[in-house]
């Protein structure tokens, strides 16, 4: 069989991943709604898949160990096992093993470990109790001889006919006929084949490259019509299949289990009519995705930033060249262009649900080790940001949640003792909010103990004895390097190693984190994160000659500074903005530019998060879409500035960094007590 | 070369070397085919044969059909494992 193999290996594998994900999300459904069938339906499938794919790629350990599950999910469906918090725990452990299994033995091509093999005979003997009970017997011939477990252990056999009819290009297409048999041969067992070579045409029409094989097979196996109708799949386009089961009752008396008899006549059958839709769903499904390498994706985004950056540099010097079609046809370029842009970013963008919903393992586990109760509620699923985002706020947010079940909410007992009910509620909520998303994890336990943080911040010279701070400055101290309240260390969290790393992460991906918390209320912990990290719509402005870029997502609007406002503005450093008090920036003071400001100035209004600011420029050159390129390691301690950009005309412009930027002049000025207004300069 | 072909008298004999599968059945049934016709008799040898698929057992069975409607008498003198195998795969009769 010339098959790609390795290709149909790793599409597998990818699959197999996918479906141990949806097996964990319907378990830990079904955990709390026990009597959902569908979540069993989910399950039963999963297990069933990948059994039946890994079979194809002859993966005996994982076949062998998938069919006891899957025996079990066959008992669970039909109702003759119940549901319970102890066989969902073995499933999910199944899971993890047959994740195992997968990048073992099937990634690597490798045997288990023993430790692995270990687990896997704990798992094995936990779930023979729940296996019908004529099959525990059996339960010792499994271990060792896989394929045989397929026959051993299954509820019936049926005489399957098989009806085969080769199309012309088979062999073209790289299958062989042969293999086919072979395989079945491995379901179970062959008892007739009849190879048919009527339909080979005349020697000087036929074409030995054209396949004309037909086959007719009889075959005993307890495998189901589902699991049949599998084999060929590959083939399903140019051949022609039937399969059918023979009624055994007439011929009884060949019977190979005879006290099995009566279950093959029903069972089987209408097992055969409920499998049918469940397996050809998931196709229709993947029909509407195509698999494309993430480096593919990269490389095209890259390519389209320096196109967007290109197509910059024609327009303005389309513009210089007062040719109105010229410029008609540049801008018509640069509308395109941007769709591209949009069009590629989008690609990347995946929604936050599927990081979200592995986080319901991790909170039921951990909160059975700690022994409280916790739900999780997660909302905002849907919610979409950069691929590349999402793949590495997973850490921190795990960090989070581990914190605020551990920390935050009480045991509950105590939960009892303070009035509240004794189940713990954790949250986790994303949504977007001026160009970044924002996600939210919320806990209804005790909150921070602001006294506590206080007395060990200055405990540890964080923060000098004396000095007043807000409640949000205190809680946010917890981001420290080498901070920790925790009165035991415990095996989660508590080891002082954590929120700074979180907030470091956080960092990198060029978000922000912060925190609320209400004593005996709970805590909420809010990151803020820019959609995407390669690209983002600029607003460009001048000082001198200078260029710089503010992120267009953060610019609320732009005011003209009229000399009058000018000189008040300067002495008080803020603005009145519609009878609201806007702090003011200058930029050109603050970026150290030489020479007087133009006679003109602009004030260009940014919000970020709940601060909002006037940065006082000389020109508003207007919107540009700005590919972020990095700043050298030189740069690196460079505050204010997240990246360079280079420009249409070829000149590098600095992109601010909006965030950074207004914590840096909240800093400075709350070190300035004698200031003449409010050390909170920023507005609410 | 996969292919013997060596006449003695009135029979061909016929032996093949390697694979008789679809990498090596175009090339085979080319060789072979236009030999059979006026042969009386004809001695096939597939004990070399290493490695046998579907097309191959297409092959073989258009061999046959056109050795009975021409008459004349096919004999396989040896066979490999290989062959035997897929024989045995697609011609399994009610046990």
């Amino acid at each position: 069989m010339s098959i790609n193999l390795d290709q149909a290996l790793q599409t597998f594998i990818v699959e197999a991943h996918e479906l141990l994900q949806v097996m964990e999300q319907s378990l830990l459904q079904l955990e709390t709604e026990p009597a959902d069938q569908d979540a069993i339906g989910a399950i039963f499938r999963a297990a069933h898949t990948i059994k039946g794919s890994a079979g194809l790629f002859g993966l005996n350990p994982v076949v062998s160990f998938t069919h006891i599950v899957e025996d079990v999910l066959d008992r669970l469906r039909d109702g003759s096992v119940a549901v319970d918090s102890r066989l969902i725990a073995v499933l999910l452990k199944c899971g993890d093993h047959m994740l195992e299994l997968i990048n073992v033995v099937a990634s690597r091509g490798e045997p288990l470990q023993p430790a692995a093999l270990e687990r896997e005979a704990a798992l094995r003997e936990a779930l023979s109790t729940y296996q019908a009970p004529h099959h525990t017997p059996d339960t010792g011939a499994q271990h060792t001889e896989a394929g045989a477990a397929d026959r051993a252990n299954a509820p019936a056999e049926v005489l399957w006919h098989i009806s085969l009819r080769f199309g012309v290009d088979v062999f073209r297409n790289g299958m062989d006929p042969l293999s086919f048999l072979r395989y079945l041969e491995t379901l179970g067992q062959i008892t007739q084949v009849t190879t048919l070579t009527d339909s080979i045409p005349a020697l000087d029409s036929w074409d030995p490259e054209s396949c004309y094989l037909g086959f007719e097979i009889e075959l005993r196996s307890t495998a189901s019509h589902a699991t049949l109708n599998e084999v060929f799949d590959f083939v399903r386009d140019d051949c022609d299949v039937h399969i059918d089961a023979i009624d055994e009752a007439s011929d009884s008396a060949v019977s190979i289990g005879s006290e099995l008899v009566a279950q093959a006549e029903q069972g089987p059958l209408t097992a055969s009519v409920q499998r049918l839709p469940a397996a050809s769903e998931p196709k229709t499904r993947d029909g509407n995705y195509v698999r494309v390498n993430a480096d593919k994706l990269d490389e095209l985004i890259n390519l389209v930033g320096e196109l967007v950056i290109a197509s910059a540099g024609a327009s303005l010097l389309a513009r210089s060249c007062n040719n109105d079609p010229l410029q008609e046809a540049t801008s018509t370029v640069s509308g395109l262009v941007e769709e591209i842009l949009d069009g590629a970013l989008h690609l990347r963008m995946i929604p936050i649900g599927d990081t979200f919903n592995r986080f319901r393992r991790v909170v039921r586990d951990i909160s059975q080790e700690l022994g409280k109760d916790i739900e999780l509620t997660i909302s905002g699923a849907e919610t979409e940001l950069d691929k590349t985002v999402v793949e590495k706020i997973g850490d921190p947010l795990m960090h989070l949640l581990r914190n605020a079940m551990d920390h935050g909410i009480e045991s509950a007992d105590a939960r009892r003792a303070a009035g509240k009910a004794g189940k713990g509620h954790l949250s986790l909520n994303a949504y977007h909010d001026s160009g970044s998303i924002v996600i939210e994890i919320a806990d209804d336990g005790n909150g921070l103990n602001r006294e506590r943080i206080l007395e060990k911040a200055q405990e540890r010279g964080l923060v000098a004895s004396g000095a007043v701070l807000s409640d949000q400055e205190i809680y946010n101290l917890i981001f420290e390097p080498g901070f920790s309240t925790a009165e035991a260390v415990t095996n989660l969290s508590g080891r002082g190693v954590g929120m700074d790393v979180v907030k470091r992460n956080i960092t990198l991906l060029r978000g922000t984190v912060d925190l609320d918390s209400r004593p005996g209320q709970g805590t909420v912990v809010r990151i803020r994160l820019p959609l995407t990290l390669a690209i983002i719509n600029g607003f460009l402005v001048g000082i001198d000659t200078s260029t710089y870029v503010i992120p267009l997502d953060m610019v609320q609007e732009c005011i003209e500074l009229d000399e009058h406002q000018r000189q008040s503005s300067r002495e008080k450093g803020y603005l009145d903005l519609r009878g609201e008090v806007l702090p003011l920036v200058d930029l050109r003071e603050h970026f150290s530019h030489e020479g007087s400001a133009g006679r003109r100035q602009n004030v260009v209004v940014v919000r970020y998060a709940e601060h909002k600011a006037g940065l006082v420029v000389d020109d508003l050159l207007g919107e540009f879409q700005t590919v972020i390129k990095p700043l050298g390691k030189l740069f690196g301690a460079l505050r204010g500035i997240s990246g360079s950009t280079i420009l249409g005309s070829g000149a590098v412009a600095l992109i601010l960094d909006v965030p950074a930027l207004l914590n840096q002049i909240v800093q400075l000025e709350a070190r300035t007590p004698q200031a003449p207004y409010s050390p909170t300069v920023v507005a609410r | 070369m996969p292919i013997t072909i060596e006449t003695l008298d009135d029979s061909t004999c016929v032996s093949i070397d390697g694979e008789l599968t679809i990498y090596t059945v175009a090339e085979l049934a080319g060789e072979l085919l236009p030999r059979m016709s006026g042969a009386p008799r004809l001695m096939l040898d597939l004990s070399q044969v290493t490695e046998m698929d579907g097309a191959g057992l297409q092959l073989l069975a258009v061999i046959q059909r056109e050795a009975d409607s021409a008459g004349t008498a096919l004999s396989v003198t040896g066979q490999s494992v290989a062959v035997t195998q897929a024989l045995e795969l697609c011609r399994k009769a009610a046990s």
